[in-house]
């Protein structure tokens, strides 16, 4: 018998979760300041979900898909792109919009249950909210593929959580995207649970990022908690992709610190002690023990953060709760480039015409 | 001017449009070298190269998905689904997010793709190559649906669709591919993407159709001539926007109308277009609107595929059932 294929999977740590260094930082990392940067982002995005849940609660936000546990994942994606790139997300990636340019003001309209928050001036050619698990994957190649076609420099960069690796959508998107080297990333959230499935239900194989090899491209796993890891692995597989050496998956390791989403109840099929402990592991607190260990963070630089960050979402709350409401209109103007004629009648119905 | 098959008008159309716009791409399963199983994308490969011209992996949602993908992007894709039968799997994308992507974004993003497809009995295929889905896919909303029924509106139509700003079903009569050589001048002009066509004229019943069953209209208005009876045949060759004015212009003359299509009875496209002719037209009609539709069962396998599909013989008493009423 002959071996004929083999493969490795390698995994990927720089902060521990004490915020101890376990192996050589990359060069981005060596600047404190740089790393400051990242963790205002992560605190940003830790306060603007706190809001949203709390005006989920109080009736002023409709369903919401909190991305707690999730703040290095997103500030490693979004702080790696280029601007001119394309994300497409699933509907838990608010903090990689963040900091792309979609206002946080957009993301409450958004949540609020208004297609205008998907409307954003920043990015203009990102794609909205994607809550069919994995179809962007499939959107991801059309977008990879014009962009080689075009012989243009541009990167699509597609998230998806642990269950949506066991769509055919995936697998069918990554066996494209390899089959072409298409400029794509694919950022795998494993975040432990889709919805009440835990990932060792999910699939038997070792590691998701394992799947990228049944498409022909290089797969590997970083510590999701690290937001040094996570930019680290983005910078290679953009760089790659850039360069014309195809498509990479990075399989982030982390873990869902909140509901699925505000209708989800967790405390059904979780234990407390599992959640405890991945609170041990938060992306936050070793950035900020690193960071302090620096001399580069204290108390009085956090407290000032802190205040600041609140005072950015308690506006763009305000901002969205001041937002005139649209009419029924909007349900058709935007149906097709021209209303069909056959169209318009029921628009002036909608619209309380006779 | 060329005497072309439908398959040619497609081919033709394609070629045009691919000449005219650099952005528009063709996509899908064996299109390439081969030139499609039914040779739609002949010597397109050759004439634009393999990056235009695309053989995709075998997976119908990835065709659908990375058009949705492309045609965000600012391509022009045009599908190619093999036959309709394997285009159900495609629904998911057409329907979560190519009809929904300009709306989702208030206008920001959109999706000007075409899928094209195979559609319709008659050819003696296997199982799940003579399907009707064309209810299914006028049931999806921001998309149009388009069904041509003769060599020249396949054309322009074809052309239309891809220079819609909008997402386009295009379903080709499989049984029309070759039956049927007409003039089409490949000048270039596009067909209106939401107007009947009126494939006969005719002052005592309308009979309407779509696809290859305006071909059994066309030949059962032929019958009811012999007996002394003008029909007027429409082509609703656009379904989705439907032309209904068109239908209740006619019938409003007629005062009589028979609809026809290949698709099972429940909730085929002819229910919506009786819908519509109960709703604004009921004062018009002479006698009860007459459906002729295949039968609520599955398509069989071809032995039994002439006495499963509707055809002129069924048209023409279902016509004289309206005709004999009161």
């Amino acid at each position: 018998m002959t071996v004929v294929a083999k493969f490795e999977i390698r995994y990927s740590q720089f902060l521990d979760p004490g915020g101890k260094v376990v192996q050589p930082l990359p060069r981005f990392a060596s600047d404190p300041q740089f790393l400051v940067k990242l963790y205002r982002w992560m605190v940003l995005m830790r306060i603007y979900d706190a809001k949203a849940i709390a005006l989920q609660r109080t009736g002023q936000l409709g369903t919401f898909a909190s991305l707690v546990g999730n703040e290095a994942v997103e500030t490693g994606i979004g702080t790696a792109m280029a601007q001119d790139d394309v994300f497409l997300m699933t509907y838990r990636e608010n903090g990689v919009q963040l900091i792309r340019g979609v206002t946080m003001k957009e993301l409450f309209i958004y949540w609020g249950g208004d297609e205008r928050g998907s409307a954003f001036a920043g990015p203009r050619k990102d794609f909205a909210v994607c809550i069919t698990i994995a179809a962007q994957v499939l959107h991801t190649v059309g977008v990879a593929y014009a962009m080689k076609l075009r012989r243009e420099r541009r990167v699509a960069v597609c998230t998806l959580g642990d269950g949506g690796t066991s769509k055919g959508d995936f697998y069918e998107g990554i066996n494209a995207a390899g089959a072409w080297r298409l400029p794509a990333v694919f950022v795998v959230t494993n975040n432990q649970w889709a919805i009440s499935v835990p990932r060792r239900a999910q699939s038997a194989a070792q590691t998701l990022a394992q799947k990228a090899i049944a498409g022909g491209f290089e797969g590997v796993q970083v510590d999701g908690n690290d937001v040094i890891a996570v930019r680290h692995a983005m910078d290679e597989a953009l760089s790659k992709a850039r360069a014309g050496g195809g498509p990479t998956l990075i399989e982030a390791l982390t873990y869902r610190l909140s509901d699925h989403t505000t209708a989800d109840d967790a405390t059904r099929y979780r234990s407390p002690d599992e959640l405890a402990e991945a609170w041990k592991a938060e992306p936050l607190s070793r950035l900020r023990a690193y960071l302090t260990s620096c001399g580069a963070w204290d108390k009085a630089r956090e407290d000032a953060l802190l205040k600041e960050c609140n005072e950015q979402v308690q506006a763009a709350a305000q901002a969205y709760l001041d937002t005139p409401a649209v009419g029924p209109e909007c349900m058709f103007d935007h149906l097709y480039a021209r209303l069909p004629a056959a169209l318009e009648k029921q628009r002036a119905a909608a619209l309380g015409d006779k | 001017m060329a005497q072309v098959t439908l398959v040619e008008a497609i081919n033709l159309a394609l070629k045009r449009e691919m000449e005219n716009d650099t952005a528009v791409v063709v996509l899908g399963q064996d299109v390439g070298v081969d030139g499609g199983v039914f040779r739609a994308t002949l010597g397109l490969s050759g004439r634009f190269g393999p990056e235009r011209v695309i053989d995709t992996p075998l997976a119908e949602a990835l065709i659908t998905g990375m058009s949705i993908g492309m045609a965000v992007e600012g391509l022009k894709p045009v599908a190619e689904i093999q036959f309709a039968g394997f285009a159900y799997t495609t629904i998911d994308q057409l329907l979560n997010h190519a009809g929904r992507m300009r709306h989702r974004t208030q206008g920001r993003l959109s999706c000007p793709m075409v899928l094209r497809t195979p559609c319709g009995a008659g050819i003696h295929a296997p199982e799940h190559h003579s399907e009707s889905p064309e209810a299914m896919f006028s049931h999806i909303p921001g998309i149009r649906v388009v069904y041509p029924s003769s060599p020249r509106r396949a054309y322009g139509l074809l052309l239309a669709a891809i220079r819609d700003p909008d997402p386009v079903v295009f379903l080709e009569p499989t049984r029309l591919y070759r039956l049927i050589k007409e003039e089409v001048a490949d000048d270039g002009q596009a067909a209106p993407l939401d107007a009947c066509f009126t494939a006969r004229e005719g002052s005592d019943i309308t009979l309407v159709a779509w696809g290859a069953m305006v071909h059994e209209a066309l030949a059962a208005a032929e019958d009811l001539a012999e007996q002394g009876i003008a029909a007027e045949v429409l082509d609703v060759a656009t379904l989705k926007p439907l032309d209904m004015d068109t239908i209740l212009a006619s019938v409003a003359r007629t005062g009589r109308c028979v609809i026809a299509t290949e698709a099972p009875r429940t909730c085929s496209y002819a229910a919506e277009v009786a819908a519509n002719l109960a709703e604004d037209g009921l004062l018009t009609l002479l006698a009860p609107v007459q459906r002729v539709t295949a039968y609520d069962v599955v398509v069989p396998l071809p032995r039994m595929e002439r006495q499963y599909m509707p055809d002129k013989g069924r048209i023409v008493a279902a016509a004289r059932k309206a005709l004999d009423f009161a």
